[in-house]
């Protein structure tokens, strides 16, 4: 049996769920980045279970400062590193959908507009997961979290996802995309190209929630996938405001061979109604971007 | 070099002089001029900080944190609403030992809002583990804020310098403003120590995750070395005396009287002018006045000393516990128990910018003297 060294950039021994989809997603993520960077991460599950002191799994110089800041703090390092004539050492911002699209959307707009290099990576499981399931900006119509739980009057989440790839896109970012845990290499490779561009650039990544989305742990790749072969979860590509690259759906699912994994949308499966919905968004999707 | 300033021109120039790598603030009455001075320096060439739009009071606390930890020396400047707002992020600043130097132009706050002079912004952060000194006029705004940079580095916590909004902010007065050539020996280039700044060199964790093993133990250092600051401000303000040729004294608080009086009248910032000026007067009657210029830490034994023999000590405060007594008055009040014999009494004046007059000042140096001991609100 052979195995791979590890990442030393972020070691095992964190106390991530098993079958995390964030944490392979960020596994992805740091040696894509390599080690000349300066990380910030917001408040959530990453930071929980990667640095509780005196431990840490990152190999790079990483700072949590609080939940809505890491564009804030981001963009005071980078100035730093202006002023201490450092012109190659990138700065990267990062947080869960619940600091991205909601409590930090305000210092991740300021932080665009000021047009600073840095790159902002979300990574999605559409709620906030590190508090116990609790709704988000991000989770998406239908989903059952704590906050919006399925019962007999109301069926699970009545908002619809905030569209972070359109409001990225409004700001004129140079880069924007979207992937998911189903595709690590490809997570890779968008890490890669986004640093390439000027400005602030952003990516978007589906990770799958053992215990947020109630899936088996041995899921999370299978479900990054299958989020993209129904349609409800584009993979995207966006250069300079324009789409240059997508994954076409080859062999479109149906949004049950999604849903029907996931504790969060047991109750969808059985109503007419919410199903239609869902399988709106989905055709949406498809139809927008030309899957 | 002597000129005539306006309160913040005077910051700002300092500020200047102090040379940080970055600014970030946004703007709020009555600290604008401030942010503004600097922008126009930077404009115009005079100084290489960077300049940072923040977006909000909690941005601009952000981006200077992250300024920080990446390496440099950081300004920020706010009041009232914006103080509050960036309150987390303040206390963030503190538990990561991030040498911050920020101005809080002392604005009342809301509701019903308000844009004059009083200090409740302030004090309301005081339990947050930023050292927290007092102007009392525009040269010891300058003064104060050279100091804070000198204090902030050598013990590694954030440092807030106070001045009372327009009282200070938007009145001219006559300064000495030091040459750069003197700020560059008192104040060197700021100092990159190892493991305490964001480094690929040196990669290692910042605002770290701590469970109830360790973080109470974490939160007590971090208050013992804030209490234990107050020798470094001592130490900070001799240094400051003998290089710039102006009695600082210990720092932390100045005693103006004989040292016999009986009545002792308390206060910080700039109502010290007004009680001085009663002071003078030939009609009153004799009172002492305690300067209190560092709050945090809280001077505990210098404030003792002084105020043991008193038989009645006013505290003057610009700033309330709601539903309670003057904050000043609180910290008096705990330090002297016990100690002190004579009677402590709360005077709230200024909320809001209610003018402080010397008839205030009379009114309350007759009151202390009476047998009330309630908590007094005074009109003009």
């Amino acid at each position: 049996m052979s195995s791979k060294p590890h990442n030393k950039l972020f070691t095992p021994g964190h106390t991530a769920c098993a079958g995390c989809g964030q944490a392979l997603a960020i596994q992805h993520v740091t040696k894509a980045l390599g080690s000349d960077v300066i990380i910030v991460n917001a408040t959530g599950c990453s930071e929980v279970y990667s640095s509780k002191w005196d431990e840490s799994a990152w190999g790079q110089p990483w700072v949590h400062s609080v939940f809505e800041n890491a564009a804030g703090v981001a963009t005071g390092i980078l100035a730093a590193l202006r002023q201490r004539g450092n012109k190659t050492t990138k700065v990267v911002a990062q947080g869960g959908d619940g600091a991205t699209f909601d409590i930090g959307f305000g210092l991740i707009s300021g932080m665009w507009e000021r047009g600073d290099d840095i790159l902002y990576i979300c990574y999605d499981n559409e709620a906030y997961m590190n508090t116990g399931v609790q709704g988000s900006g991000a989770t998406p119509h239908g989903a059952g979290t704590t906050t919006t739980p399925a019962g007999r009057a109301i069926p699970g989440n009545r908002q619809f996802k905030k569209d972070m790839i359109s409001i990225a896109l409004a700001h004129g970012l140079k880069y924007v995309a979207a992937t998911t845990s189903g595709f690590p290499l490809d997570i890779e490779q968008k890490v890669k190209k986004a640093l390439t561009f000027p400005g602030p650039t952003y990516l978007q990544i589906l990770t799958p929630c053992v215990p947020g989305w109630g899936h088996e742990s041995d899921m999370a790749i299978d479900l990054g996938k299958l989020a993209v072969q129904t349609g409800l979860y584009p993979v995207l590509e966006f250069e300079n405001g324009i789409l240059v690259n997508k994954m076409k759906i080859n062999k479109p699912k149906p949004v049950t061979e999604y849903l029907k994994h996931q504790k969060r949308f047991k109750h969808i499966l059985e109503n007419k109604e919410e199903l239609a919905v869902i399988k709106e968004v989905a055709r949406r999707n498809v139809e927008r971007y030309g899957l | 070099m002597r000129k005539m300033l306006e309160g913040s021109r005077a910051v700002a120039l300092t500020i200047k002089m102090c040379k940080p790598g970055v600014v970030s603030a946004y703007p709020i009455t009555p600290q604008t001029h401030i942010v503004e001075d600097l922008a126009k320096f930077r404009a115009e060439g005079r100084a290489k900080y960077e300049y940072i739009l923040a977006e909000s009071e909690f941005a601009a606390a952000s981006i200077v944190l992250g300024g920080s930890l990446g390496g440099t020396r950081v300004y920020t400047a706010t009041s009232s609403q914006g103080l509050l707002l960036m309150t987390e992020v303040l206390f963030n600043i503190a538990g990561m030992r991030a040498p911050v130097v920020l101005t809080c132009a002392n604005r009342a706050v809301s509701a019903p809002i308000n844009i004059w002079n009083d200090q409740q912004d302030s004090v309301t952060i005081r339990d947050s583990g930023w050292i927290m000194l007092y102007a009392k006029d525009n040269q010891e705004a300058i003064d104060l804020h050279l100091q804070a940079y000198k204090i902030a580095e050598k013990v590694r916590l954030p440092v807030m310098v106070n001045l009372d909004g327009f009282v200070l902010t938007h009145t001219y007065e006559n300064v000495e403003l030091p040459e750069q050539k003197e700020v560059d020996k008192f104040l060197p280039a700021y100092q990159l120590i190892k493991d305490y700044y964001l480094d690929p060199k040196n990669p290692r964790t910042f605002g770290y995750f701590a469970t109830p093993a360790t973080y109470m133990e974490q939160r007590q250092e971090l208050s013992d070395d804030l209490a234990k600051s107050k020798k470094v401000i001592s130490q900070v303000a001799k240094e400051f005396s003998q290089k710039f040729k102006r009695e600082q004294g210990d720092g932390l608080v100045e005693y103006i009287g004989t040292g016999k009086e009986k009545v002792i009248l308390v206060a910080m910032g700039s109502v010290v002018g007004t009680m001085r000026y009663v002071q003078n007067t030939k009609t009153q009657r004799q009172f002492g006045i305690l300067k209190i210029k560092c709050f945090r830490p809280f001077p505990n034994e210098e404030v003792v000393k002084y105020l043991r023999r008193a038989k009645y000590v006013a505290v003057i405060d610009k700033a309330v516990s709601l539903g309670s007594e003057g904050i000043l008055a609180s910290e008096i009040k705990k330090v002297g128990c016990n100690i002190v014999k004579g009677k402590i009494q709360s005077f709230i004046v200024g909320i809001g910018g209610k003018d402080v007059t010397p008839e205030v000042i009379g009114d309350i140096f007759r009151e202390v003297r009476g047998t009330g001991e309630e908590v007094r609100w005074m009109y003009p």
